[in-house]
């Protein structure tokens, strides 16, 4: 019989300290996030040296709650698995030294995590991956189409050429004069509203994957700006409601349009963007007419950043090989595709 | 006992194992590298070196500032982790007061120790032996160098003045004080990390969880946060 595999995650890219424990690749033992959101909402986003002084307050204490919850001594762990890359360097750099001082003290395998690997193996805690499949990762600081024709193959079909859409929906949200961050506010507000207002979209050149959301955003700071010169108040949830059709209706043509072309057998939704709940049906709804394409949609939990969906990826990168040496650093940069093993 | 001391708060990176009344091993440089790439194969190099595993070791010494945020948060982030995981007592000490330690043991007068801390300033304390146990006389804090060397002129006391960023400040120190300013030579100027080690022998343990860095001053974001709230 197959000894049992565990994996530790640890993850500190942003403004979560976040660790946990998995099994076998797809089962969450522990999975522990301390969100520093209350504290970086005084500024209105996160504020990197802060982000980094609470990752150090909160370590020690990631680290041991995931332990009890999981029930396991750490000994017992096959591998830490690390954020290595793309997110804050001071932030990275608490969780890229607390797992090497822990595969040191233990002798264990370190094993580096690209962050937006991560979120695309959050699905694989939901349902195995069928390959080939094409992942839409949205978040505060990616937009992206990645194929995959196997695992630990990451291929970037389509990017965001200026603003993630993350980015997008927190700068929208100030200008309606909400709070950080902004995207579930325009979810909530969308929701009440019609899209009544007419917005760009960004299709780019004609077969092109990538994404544009500066324009849109400028179209909505002015939409906003002309209706006050001319003395009129324009219904924010009208407001938000158009503005995320654009950006949904964007995202989504794209996505089936790479999907059907690269003939995939699944559609993973990924990164904290997946968690809007107007994404999450239009995909649905259009892809209810592919029964050939498997479309997967991580729970809220799994979307935003966590620490299981970095085991998840380490699990896999684990099995095939892929090493660090306590030199490993943080990697603020990280692209996905030197990533590939 | 085997005393784990790591140091990476401030330019020079220092580890070192002290254990009983030894000092088995010291690695240590002067190097603008990054700290975050170079420590823990220096401290796996030093521990093999040693002939020691991490399941020997019984206390962990960092230096936890002031200095630079991320080179004491690196620092600060694997002394508190690897105290945590190996269930061992975990005690912080001043990177200023190890610079002050080696070298301020046979010097009659007070000892300041000093990093740049940039546009004038300088994070410094002022320590001194009595019956071979450093004291500190001025807590550690973040000053302006012209400031400071006019408040040490009054006490008419010789003041040794030591770290590898001294020299940035000779002039200031040099014209102020004149003879009253004693300098470290320049194999003094490194903080060592078994003096650090020394320091933290007979310290008690800390809580390891609310262990942080003492950075002396907030996050730039945070003060100006408090100040336009009202809060000083
Ligand atoms: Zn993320």
């Amino acid at each position: 019989m197959k000894k049992d595999q565990w994996i530790m995650g640890i993850e500190t890219s942003c403004d979560e300290t976040a660790v946990a424990i998995i099994k076998n690749g797809r089962e969450i033992v522990a999975n522990v996030v301390a969100s520093q959101i209350e504290s970086h909402k005084r500024f209105g986003g996160v504020v990197p040296e802060i982000a980094s002084r609470h990752h150090v307050e909160q370590i020690t204490i990631v680290l041991e709650e995931a332990l009890l919850q999981a029930g396991l001594p750490i000994q017992e762990v096959d591998a830490i698995a690390v954020t290595e890359g793309p997110g804050l360097v001071g932030a990275l750099l608490i969780g890229v030294n607390a797992a090497k001082a822990i595969a040191f003290a233990h002798n264990l395998p370190l094993v580096p995590v690209h962050h937006i690997a991560g979120h695309i193996y959050a699905n694989r805690l939901v349902t195995e991956m069928q390959f080939p499949l094409l992942a839409l990762v949205v978040s505060g600081g990616h937009t992206e189409l990645v194929f995959m024709k196997e695992h630990g193959y990451f291929e970037v079909i389509g990017e965001t050429r200026d603003d993630a859409a993350g980015e997008a929906f927190d700068k929208v949200a100030r200008t309606l004069g909400m709070p950080y961050p902004g995207g579930p506010h325009i979810d909530r507000l969308a929701h009440e509203g019609v899209p009544s207002i007419d917005l760009p979209r960004a299709w780019l050149e004609e077969g092109s994957y990538d994404f544009s959301f500066s324009g849109l955003k400028s179209a909505v700071i002015n939409t906003v700006h002309n209706a006050e010169q001319r003395g009129e108040k324009i219904k924010p949830e009208d407001l938000a409601a158009s503005f995320q059709e654009s950006v949904i209706e964007v995202l989504v043509t794209k996505a089936k349009k790479a999907a059907i072309e690269y003939g995939v057998k699944q559609l993973l939704l990924a990164g904290g963007v997946a968690a809007n709940k107007g994404l999450r049906a239009a995909l649905s709804q259009a892809f209810s007419n592919y029964p050939e394409i498997e479309l997967v949609v991580p729970p809220l939990s799994l979307c935003t950043d966590n620490a299981a969906m970095i085991a998840a990826a380490g699990s896999i990168m684990f099995e095939k090989g892929k090493r660090a040496e306590l030199s490993l650093n943080a990697n603020p940069g990280l692209e996905i595709e030197e990533y590939n093993h | 006992m085997t005393i784990l001391a790591i140091d990476t708060s401030n330019n020079a990176l220092g580890v070192a194992i002290l254990e009983n009344e030894k000092v088995l091993g010291e690695y240590i440089t002067n190097l603008n590298k990054n700290h975050s790439i170079r420590i823990m194969p220096a401290i796996q190099t030093l521990m093999n070196d040693c002939e020691r595993t991490p399941s020997d070791l019984t206390k962990i010494v960092v230096a936890k500032g002031p200095g630079s945020y991320t080179g004491v948060r690196i620092g600060v982030t694997i002394a508190k982790t690897l105290a945590w995981t190996l269930n061992i007592p975990l005690v912080g000490v001043s990177s200023l007061e190890v610079l002050a330690s080696g070298v301020g043991r046979y010097f009659n007068g007070l000892v300041s120790p000093l990093f740049d801390a940039r546009r004038g300033q300088v994070y410094t304390g002022l320590y001194q032996f009595e019956d071979g146990q450093l004291v500190i006389v001025e807590k550690d804090s973040l000053v302006m160098i012209e400031d400071w060397v006019e408040k040490l002129k009054i006490t008419s006391t010789p003041i040794l003045f030591v770290g590898n960023d001294v020299e940035l400040h000779y002039n200031v120190i040099h014209q102020t004080m004149g003879s009253q300013a004693v300098f470290a030579s320049i194999t003094e100027k490194n903080p060592r990390p078994s003096e650090l080690a020394l320091l933290g022998k007979n310290k008690q343990g800390e809580d390891i969880h609310s262990f942080v860095p003492n950075y002396i001053r907030l996050a730039e974001a945070e003060a100006k946060w408090l100040e336009a709230k009202g809060i000083k």
